[in-house]
């Protein structure tokens, strides 16, 4: 069932991170235009990873032992949040820090802990994850990639697509097919860690509709994968997918990758001298939209500081701030309009046109907005 | 903890006093004398004077069950209206039903309007502001004739001079934010009604040899239904997310801005599930949806508060919206 969302407030100690992490912002992102930080956490940049990695601030909530910060959700909340605001690039190490590491803390054995653990909060390991197939998208239990055991491991063959970094990553975390078909759906599903650089490999980058390469298709054949490739429990992988998916979807991501719009808008109306108005009503809109989804995820994450798994809630909070990150872009451009963008900075204009673009895929990564109401649904006891 | 014992008590009392069927009698002119005298003697209309006045002494947060309850059971009495005024005025306030007028105009006769008051019908005693200063005028020297539809409970009031008798209250305050708080929590409370009606109903109506709850259709929108109703709520509690008994008025904003924008929906989508049958006057569901539709007008609907809103972040500085939301509104 679904839980009651309640109003939660940051611990002073969470808080504390805000300004330092700021002000490293402030000077790393100096001459970023606007246009490159809406990017949010599709951005790439594996130097300022490591940057932010050197200040401690990558795998934060893994425990100093491996190297992390050992802070709790509200940390990684704050630090997110900061990150996510002005569009920092982010996404080189960003799988690694929100899937990747909590799923092999989790599941992991002791060796791969050691192994992997320390090289995500150095960011020297950058992660993606191999869910979809070509023929295999919402129905993820379909996927049709196999680990065969053999003598020194396991064997893949197989082929993903629309992996996200896999042509700039170290490692995937793959969903595949270890015994039984397609038709025993859930069963027979293994995660495997596959180091992209053995051979057998092919990765293609596929340009997106904004003439950026992010999303990958990737070939395995015959690739020979070690024994302790397997993470976590034979045939358990549908499970962790799911636990690992409700991580992806419970952060302020899914409300903030537009707010580097919102943020060019808000200058540009400043610049003017109208005081009323169309536009400043829906500044008003706008404001009351993101106080109260910021407030949403911030009421996820103290479920999730608590020790639950809110992933019902989390689907309804994505699914929420989703529908307000497509349609801000919507809703500015109208306004613009109206007053013919007189004044408006390039910068403005080719964010906008960036986001207008982009927005369709906030509702498709990580989870369809039609495969989310289906387990908000079952959460209302309707299936 | 105190807040859930209050919470379930309120839940009981108005199971009792504030069942459907005697919604709809007090609706028709009944009077609410019985659910009346059972809040004052619970209590619950003190709730948030002080104690040295005799009241509970709760600080707003305290008393969001209290109200958000009273929105749960369509409440036909100004219960909110009351708890506010009586914060206010202590020992000084008039015992029977209060509200608080969204605004009012005076003629060149000196004659006063307030329309649409929220209880109009029932409350003894109405708070009217005129120049920054907000006065209890008694409603047994107004003209009141009913305002809303089919079961409302607003009422147009009009007097044709000031009345001899009326209370000033000392402290300058927006009373339309504060009521506005308020409203934004038993909208909050009736949409959470609403949810679970159209689920159960979902649940329980067959076609096609199976509940229509099992129909994917059906199933995305009561998602949309419930993904608003929680934001809602969340909404509303951020109205009441204050240290003393009075809503910091941003905070107000935003609880009536988003209650009021997603209202519509809510409403459309319960009654398209519920078919014909939500249509009837005997079935539940209007008493929650009318009063949605009502309560999103009353002290101000979204775009009221959008513009409120937009002009103090214009205002406010800030070059980043996450901060006007932090630092501005929600001081976290």
């Amino acid at each position: 069932m679904l839980e009651t969302l309640e109003l939660a407030a940051l611990p002073a100690e969470a808080e504390a991170l805000r300004a330092p992490v700021r002000a490293f912002l402030r000077q790393s992102l100096a001459d970023v235009p606007a246009d490159v930080r809406a990017r949010s956490w599709m951005g790439f940049d594996a130097g300022f990873s490591r940057a932010l990695a050197a200040r401690g601030w990558v795998g934060i909530t893994l425990p100093g032992h491996y190297g992390g910060a050992g802070l709790d959700a509200y940390a990684r909340f704050v630090v997110a949040e900061e990150l996510l605001a002005v569009g920092a690039p982010v996404s080189a190490h960003w799988i690694a820090d929100r899937q990747s590491g909590p799923l092999i803390l989790k599941y992991g054995t002791d060796a791969q802990r050691e192994f992997y653990l320390p090289r995500i909060c150095r960011a020297e390991a950058f992660f993606c994850i191999g869910m979809s197939e070509p023929n295999s998208g919402s129905d993820l239990a379909s996927v049709a990639s196999r680990a065969v055991r053999n003598e020194r491991g396991w064997l893949l063959n197989g082929q993903k697509i629309w992996t996200t970094n896999a042509y700039r990553s170290h490692y995937m975390i793959a969903l595949v097919r270890t015994s039984g078909e397609s038709a025993d759906r859930h069963r027979g599903l293994s995660q495997v860690i596959i180091d992209l650089s053995l051979p057998g490999i092919t990765i293609r980058p596929i340009r997106d509709l904004t003439g950026d390469e992010h999303f990958c298709e990737v070939f395995f054949d015959n690739v020979q994968l070690a024994d302790d490739a397997l993470i976590g429990a034979e045939g358990g992988g549908w499970e962790q997918v799911t636990a690992e998916l409700a991580f992806e979807r419970s952060g302020p991501e899914r409300v903030y990758s537009s707010l580097v719009l919102l943020d060019e808008w808000l200058a540009y109306l400043q610049s003017r001298t109208q005081t009323d108005g169309p536009g400043i009503t829906l500044l008003g809109q706008l404001i009351s939209q993101l106080c109260v989804l910021r407030a949403m995820t911030l009421s996820i994450t103290q479920k999730l500081a608590e020790g639950g798994s809110p992933a019902v809630e989390a689907a309804l909070v994505k699914d929420l701030g989703t529908s307000f990150e497509q349609q801000l872009p919507v809703l500015i451009a109208d306004a613009l309009a109206a007053d013919g963008a007189r004044g408006a900075r390039a910068q403005l204009i080719k964010t906008l046109a960036y986001i207008t673009q982009m927005s369709p895929s906030f509702s498709l990564r990580g989870g369809t907005r039609e495969i989310l109401r289906g387990m908000i649904a079952r959460g209302l006891g309707l299936r | 903890m105190t807040q859930d014992l209050f919470g379930d008590a309120m839940q009981q009392l108005l199971a009792q006093h504030s069942a459907p069927a005697r919604v709809r009698d007090i609706e028709r002119g009944a009077d609410a004398h019985a659910l009346w005298t059972a809040l004052e003697e619970a209590g619950f209309l003190d709730a948030l004077a002080s104690e040295a006045q005799g009241g509970a002494g709760l600080l707003l947060p305290e008393v969001f069950s209290i109200v958000f309850i009273a929105g749960r059971h369509a409440a036909p009495v100004p219960l909110a209206q009351t708890l506010l005024l009586r914060a206010a005025l202590g020992a000084a306030a008039p015992r029977g039903p209060l509200s608080i007028a969204p605004g009012c105009l005076i003629d060149a006769d000196g004659a006063i309007d307030c329309a649409q008051v929220p209880f109009g019908r029932m409350a003894q005693w109405v708070l009217v502001e005129v120049e920054n200063q907000a006065r209890l005028l008694p409603t047994a020297t107004a003209r009141v004739s009913a305002a809303g539809g089919y079961g409302s409970l607003d009422a147009d009031l009009r007097w044709n001079h000031w009345p001899d008798t009326s209370i000033t209250l000392a402290a300058a305050s927006d009373w339309t934010t504060q009521a506005a708080a308020m409203t934004a929590a038993l909208m909050a409370g009736a949409m959470e009604r609403v949810l679970e009606m159209t689920t159960s109903y979902a649940n329980e109506r067959r076609q096609f040899g199976k509940a229509i709850g099992k129909q994917q259709a059906i199933q995305q929108q009561l998602s949309v239904l419930a993904e608003q109703v929680f934001a809602a709520r969340l909404a509303a509690r951020i109205g009441f997310d204050s240290t003393s008994t009075m809503a910091a008025p941003q905070r107000a904003a935003i609880a009536k801005e988003r209650t009021s924008a997603v209202a519509p929906e809510v409403c459309a989508i319960a009654h398209a599930v519920h078919g014909a049958m939500g249509f009837t006057e005997e079935y539940d569901l209007q008493l929650f949806t009318r009063r949605l539709h009502e309560w999103r007008m009353a002290y101000g609907a979204e775009s009221e508060w959008r513009r409120r809103l937009g002009v103090a972040a214009l205002r406010s500085g800030h070059s980043r919206a996450l901060d006007i939301v932090r630092e501005q509104i929600m001081a976290c």
